[in-house]
């Protein structure tokens, strides 16, 4: 049993076909990254994946350990353990940061029936993952990605899926914007959350996240197919000679 | 797209948990309003000739007066004999609390309001923790029911009582400020109040003394076809301080019901009176019909040098609000305040915001106001600023802020700004925005429901607004919010 399975992914959007018969398996203990050109279909992939409305899933499925989740809501996907790392975060004014965490955090918990951590244990735990990511403590009492930089925002989402310790995470360009340091410290975070019971779908541009992520499979997504799949070497060979010679 | 995507417009619902009737034998005056009727008001209520008197004027005034038109709402005109002016449980007025009829008493227990004077313990975490005591005065349609913890307050030297009882034991302190904050012809609405009003608390916090409590009133709108017109007075004297809440319910009908209170406050020098309202009013149903108009006078007067008046209003109730709770800054130094939440759904209209008047020198005020609209509702901030020529060194800060919900509510701020100083600091900020499917889709993706979604996205947006309000009454206006966003998803 694989722990994603995506079949034959049709997508709409406006009428306008998107993903064009796509299909991705994803074992657990598997870093998959996802590569292509802008507007080749990436984020409408990682989107479709959680659920996001304002898609049409025109033909195809979506399968998460063994269960069909194609219809299913957004929030019942986070509950089954899907996460996505946004590739532009929004904000939420005025809803702390911590604030916000906790209610995610006790929303997974109310559906596996387990008891809510406490305040106290949360904000322990909430600071450590902040700590991890070089992320000020004061940082968690700002209101949601108000008034963060970009690279903090990246730093944000990572956060979140530390805490939240999701089944299959979905990172949609986390690597964007993101200095040198910066960089660092979110593939250090990857790397602590990859686990044998976990799974990664990375979408990134640059080869260069990956050689501190080292992924298991590299996919390039073209008009909404994948047009070639291999190991992390076939990441240097776009990364020197682009997409052109996969056209044909 | 997946089956149950959630529309932002159906979060939000018409669940009324304060809705239900009191079945209880009142009397009740018929419909209509002439002088006869003013006389049997005050008949009823054993009033002095003075106030008798005070009452005629007020009617007179308001027969050559006429409705304001000038608010961002609409609405049938109101038939003004077709409304019973006064509505009262049978039989005389208990004298204490053993006295008041059972199913009285059951009917603020089921919402919630403590009509005892134990106090309450909360379990929070699973650990008692008492919460301060607060004394209430109940108003039952056309009267008072019962004021807890009189006693009490009156060691302190308090008094906390109904109108009726402050205007036969403290008619010196009634005769001199009854009025003076909003004078009878103010407007059309507060001249009728004049004329009719029926029962409503009187507060008198004697120099340099802090309320041991928090003072509270509870309205509650019973009989059918009956308008409620209660009438507040409160007065802090030099240096003294109190906090008063006031909360407000009605039955779910289908015919609009009046409510046209006036609410005075005076602050001499160095007092500070602190007054927050959490106004549930029935809303009326998704196709607007029913629900209270709610057409209100508030206003405060800073008499004093130093003195400070602090209104905080979460409005969630009512099918129309019209009410704008003011300041007069008169003493020197002397602080206005005004936090305003007002949500409005389904068809709701809301025309609320304050008036800041700055008279004295170095006077400050600070309006912060969000609105939060939904469904078909219409939300408007109504606001004036006014520098007077001997305000010197007056500042005024302002800030609205409008949240949509959904593509077919609609928000309106309306600032005016009077400054005959051109040296006064008026300041003011006005910000729009919507609880937009990305925020809705962020919340859901990380595992929570979208229904608690909104609540939180909304609880942000009030933050700077509950942080004002005491305590409990904060985590009241919070679930009152959350229990107002709750709907079908779907
Ligand atoms: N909501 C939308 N409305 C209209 N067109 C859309 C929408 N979302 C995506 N598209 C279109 O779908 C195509 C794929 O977009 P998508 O964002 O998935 O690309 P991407 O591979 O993530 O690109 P990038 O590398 O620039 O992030 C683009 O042509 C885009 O304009
Ligand atoms: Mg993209």
């Amino acid at each position: 049993m694989s722990l994603l399975e995506v079949r034959d992914l049709r997508v709409n959007v406006d009428d306008k076909p998107i993903l064009k018969g796509l299909d991705l398996t994803v074992e657990a203990g598997e870093v998959h990254a996802v590569m292509g050109p802008n507007g080749s279909g990436k984020s409408t992939l990682a989107n479709v994946l959680a659920g996001r409305p304002g898609y049409d899933i025109d033909a195809g499925s979506i399968t998460l350990d063994d269960e069909d989740l194609t219809a299913a809501t957004p929030d019942e996907r986070a509950h089954r353990g899907l996460f996505l790392a946004f590739q532009y975060p929004i904000e939420i004014p005025g809803v702390s940061n911590m604030e916000f965490l906790k209610a995610a955090v006790d929303a997974h918990a109310a559906h596996t029936g387990a008891s809510e951590p406490s305040a106290v244990d949360f904000i322990k735990r909430a600071r450590a993952a902040a700590e991890q990511l070089h992320l000020s403590a004061d940082f968690l009492k700002r209101g949601v990605n108000e008034g963060f930089s970009g690279g903090e925002k990246k730093r944000n989402e990572i956060l979140q899926m530390l805490l939240l310790e999701p089944r299959l995470a979905v990172l949609d360009e986390t690597d964007s914007g993101l200095d040198i340091d910066a960089l660092q410290v979110v593939a250090e975070g990857i790397n602590a959350f990859r686990a044998e019971d976990n799974a990664i779908v990375l979408v990134t541009h640059y080869q260069r996240l990956l050689n501190y992520v080292v992924p298991d499979h590299v996919h390039v997504l073209i008009d909404g197919r994948i047009a070639r799949s291999g190991d992390h070497t076939l990441a240097h060979t776009l990364e020197d000679e682009g997409y052109g010679w996969l056209d044909d | 797209m997946p089956e149950h995507a959630p529309e932002l417009d159906d979060l939000v619902s018409q669940d009324y948990a304060a809705g239900f009737v009191t079945d209880i034998a009142a009397d009740t005056l018929p419909p209509g309003l002439d002088e006869q009727v003013v006389r049997a008001i005050s008949a009823k209520k054993e009033e002095p000739g003075w106030m008798t008197e005070w009452r005629l004027d007020a009617f007179r005034r308001w027969q050559t007066m006429r409705p304001p038109r000038w608010a961002h709402v609409s609405f049938q005109d109101i038939d003004f004999q077709a409304i019973s002016y006064f509505s009262a449980p049978k039989g005389d007025r208990p004298k204490s609390l053993d006295e008041v009829d059972p199913e009285l008493l059951r009917t603020y227990e089921k919402l919630g309001i403590p009509l005892h004077e134990r106090a309450k313990l909360a379990g929070v975490d699973g650990s008692e923790q008492a919460v301060p005591e607060v004394a209430v005065d109940a108003v039952f349609d056309s009267v008072s029911v019962a004021t807890t913890f009189k006693d009490k307050l009156r060691e302190a030297g308090v008094v906390f009582c109904s109108m009726s009882e402050a205007i036969a034991e403290h008619p010196d302190l009634v005769r001199r400020y009854l009025g003076s904050v909003v004078p009878k012809p103010d407007n059309f609405y507060s001249a009728l109040n004049s004329a009719v009003f029926s029962d409503g608390s009187f507060v008198y916090i004697p120099k340099h003394t802090r309320c041991p409590m928090e003072l509270s009133t509870y309205f509650r709108i019973n009989a059918e076809n009956t308008g409620q017109f209660e009438r507040t007075l409160i007065i802090a004297d030099e240096g003294s301080y109190v906090s008063y809440l006031e909360g407000c319910t009605a039955p779910m009908r289908d015919d609009n019901q009046l409510h046209a209170a006036v609410v005075e406050l005076v602050a001499l020098d160095d007092a500070e009176i602190k007054y927050s309202t959490v106004q549930n009013w029935y809303p009326g149903d998704e196709q607007g019909r029913g629900g209270i108009y709610n057409f209100v006078t508030k206003r405060g007067a800073c008499l004093g040098a130093r003195s400070k008046i602090s209104w905080t209003q979460v409005e969630t109730g009512s099918a129309i609000t019209w009410k704008y709770p003011s300041v007069m800054l008169r003493g020197a130094d002397s602080v206005g305040e005004f936090y305003s939440v007002a949500l409005t759904r389904n068809r709701q209209q809301a025309d609320t915001g304050t008036k800041m008047v700055h008279i004295g020198p170095r006077t400050k005020s600070t309006i912060v106001s969000k609105g939060i609209s939904a469904g078909h509702s219409r939300n408007s901030y109504r606001g004036l600023v006014r520098m007077n020529p001997a305000a010197a060194g007056a500042r005024n800060y302002t800030q609205c802020d409008s949240l949509l919900i959904g593509d077919t509510c609609g928000a309106n701020t309306f600032p005016y700004i009077e400054s005959k100083l051109p040296a006064a600091v008026v300041e003011h900020e006005a910000t729009t925005s919507k609880v937009s499917d990305e925020q809705l889709f962020l919340c859901q993706q990380r595992g929570i429901d979208p229904e608690k979604a909104v609540a939180m996205i909304v609880n942000g947006f009030c933050k700077d607004v509950f942080r004002t309000l005491p305590m409990e009454f904060a985590v009241e206006a919070a679930k009152l919010l959350e229990v107002s966003l709750e709907g079908a998803v779907g």
